[in-house]
């Protein structure tokens, strides 16, 4: 338990001793929802009936871009090979890493959608389920894109490839996240399973992605 | 054959079908000729496989 | 007794028997689509709403049962590949990709053809034709992932993990995809139950399009034998050096 822990805070030192890394991810957060009025129109009738889509879309983008680097850094200088043929289980270590992204990234993002959601102004009453269903989703997202950044460590353009694996793994994530802030937004009673599904579906990746995953890192060390 | 007023769309998704299993079988049976011809370009160099090495081979 | 699977592992061993079984089954679907294009124009009675538009439905429907089929191909030989490490799974797995994503993206087409007289557009985002965008998307990954990496070897087993990741979200994304879909539309799309009339030509193009899919799949296979025998006599070729110079180094 202590090594699992030891190696997500280690990756969390990492990536804030990096800074870069989650600014980026902000940064970029901030700039696609800000290219979306221009795009669309400042009507912020149309604005707040889609500023939930746009926030959750925004956020799966932003969170790509730093997926890639969640085992690149240590398989480059072979600490993956080091944590590979340690005692603790592949499956651990990409766990551990998932879990390292979820905190550095994940969690932010999540903590900002609200500030971003004056810009589309989206209703205040929603703001609760926003953070609730984006703090729920967001381990989705962390831990299936682990497995696509296993995936993709020695390909060519793996950015782009990583972005084309895994964008059909969110659609449940984003779509039960939407549904239940529609739900909220209309009150409807419909939140909860929405809600439910959502973290079901966050748990099941929490499970069974660093299983994928470490089976992806097992074969790219042969 | 009277196939309606939209009879273009019946046309067009026939069609396409047609075409994209026409330009598979035409990939597949090229390719497979491709194969073949370098294989028996190989066998002609009297390039043999690990497993035949050893055997007296003459100079082609 | 060896299984089927078995037998089949030997590359030798396939080619014969796939080059015997071809001809036969390649006879088969073009007999099954003809009687079922014959059926459809001649036989098959218009629709009361939608008219001889309907007519697209054989073959889009087909289109997309082989789709889906063809995914379980792949899914099946990655199986077989990374737990039982068939020598052929992987040259199943690469043969069925391409074939399973055309026969995807003519199911969107057709969808879309039978959607513009229908519904008044040439695409709607419903739960069917969403879930057949995603599962093609799902094939390109496969296909972007397997080109992406020149060791071929890694590539085979890093894309039967992703076919594998695949088809245990799939059932996740069809359900989520029509929860979405009745969240927004009013139920239309297309009426579930087939009138009897319709269900013989529909079920005799289906079984014309596996039979097609399975020639395909086996040609496909044949040629990436083939393929891989060509690439390793070329090696062994180049490992040796030129030809002229080993026998004079022999001679020696």
């Amino acid at each position: 338990m202590s090594a699992f822990l030891t190696l997500v805070s280690r990756d969390l030192r990492l990536s804030l001793r990096e800074g870069g890394a989650i600014g980026t991810a902000l940064g970029f957060f901030l700039v696609v929802v800000t290219l979306m009025p221009l795009g669309l129109g400042p009507d912020l009738n149309l604005l707040s009936r889609i500023a939930a889509g746009i926030l959750w879309i925004a956020l799966l983008l932003a969170a790509l871009l730093s997926l890639g680097r969640v085992f690149e850094s240590d398989f480059e200088d072979g600490t993956l090979e080091v944590l590979a043929t340690g005692s603790m289980p592949l499956e651990l270590v990409a766990a551990a890493k998932s879990l390292a992204h979820w905190v550095s990234t994940g969690i932010p993002l999540a903590l900002l959608a609200p500030v971003l959601g004056i810009l589309l102004n989206l209703d205040f009453n929603v703001y609760p389920a926003l953070v609730a269903t984006m703090l729920a989703g967001t381990p989705a997202v962390s831990f299936l894109g682990a497995i696509g950044a296993a995936l993709t460590l020695k390909a060519r353009r793996g950015g782009l490839l990583l972005a084309l694996l895994v964008l059909p793994l969110y659609v449940p994530t984003l779509i039960f996240g939407i549904s239940g802030l529609s739900a909220a937004t209309a009150n409807a009673g419909s939140f909860g399973p929405s809600f439910a599904m959502l973290a079901a579906i966050s748990l099941a990746s929490i499970v069974l992605g660093p299983l994928a995953a470490a089976a992806a890192l097992r074969i790219q060390l042969q | 054959m009277d196939l309606g007023t939209h009879a273009s769309f019946i046309w067009a998704a026939y069609a396409i079908t047609a075409l994209v299993v026409s330009a598979l079988l035409l990939w597949l049976f090229a390719d497979g000729h491709r194969q073949r011809t370098a294989l028996k370009d190989l066998d002609a160099r009297g390039v043999k496989r690990r497993s035949a090495q050893g055997s007296n081979e003459r100079a082609p | 007794m060896q299984t089927l699977t078995q037998r089949l592992a030997n590359p030798t061993r396939f080619m014969e028997l796939s080059g015997r079984l071809l001809p036969w089954i390649a006879g088969l679907a073009g007999a099954l689509i003809a009687y079922g294009l014959y059926l459809v124009f001649f036989v098959a009675p218009p629709d009361y709403q939608q008219g001889e538009t309907v007519k697209i439905m054989y073959i889009h429907v087909p289109s997309a049962w082989l789709a889906m089929m063809g995914y379980a191909f792949v899914a099946f030989s990655s199986f077989g590949l990374l737990v039982f490490r068939h020598p052929l799974a992987d040259v199943s797995a690469k043969a069925a990709a391409p074939i399973g994503a055309a026969f995807t993206l003519l199911a969107l087409v057709t969808g879309s053809l039978w959607g513009k007289p229908m519904w008044g557009t040439f695409w709607v985002w419903d739960a069917r034709l969403t879930s057949v965008l995603i599962l093609f998307f799902l094939y390109l990954g496969l296909m972007a992932l397997r080109s992406s990496l020149e060791d071929e070897s890694l590539a085979a087993k890093l894309t039967a993990v992703l076919a594998l990741v695949g088809v245990a979200i799939l059932p996740v994304i069809k359900f989520s995809v029509e929860w979405w879909n009745t969240l927004h539309q009013p139920s239309t799309g297309f009426t579930k139950s087939v009138d009897p009339s319709m269900r013989t030509p529909l079920l005799v193009m289906a079984l014309g399009f596996s039979a097609l899919f399975i020639v395909m799949h086996m040609m496909a296979m044949r040629n990436e034998v083939l393929r891989r025998r060509v690439k390793s006599l070329r090696m062994a070729e180049i490992e040796r050096g030129e030809p002229a110079i080993r026998t004079a180094a022999v001679a020696e």
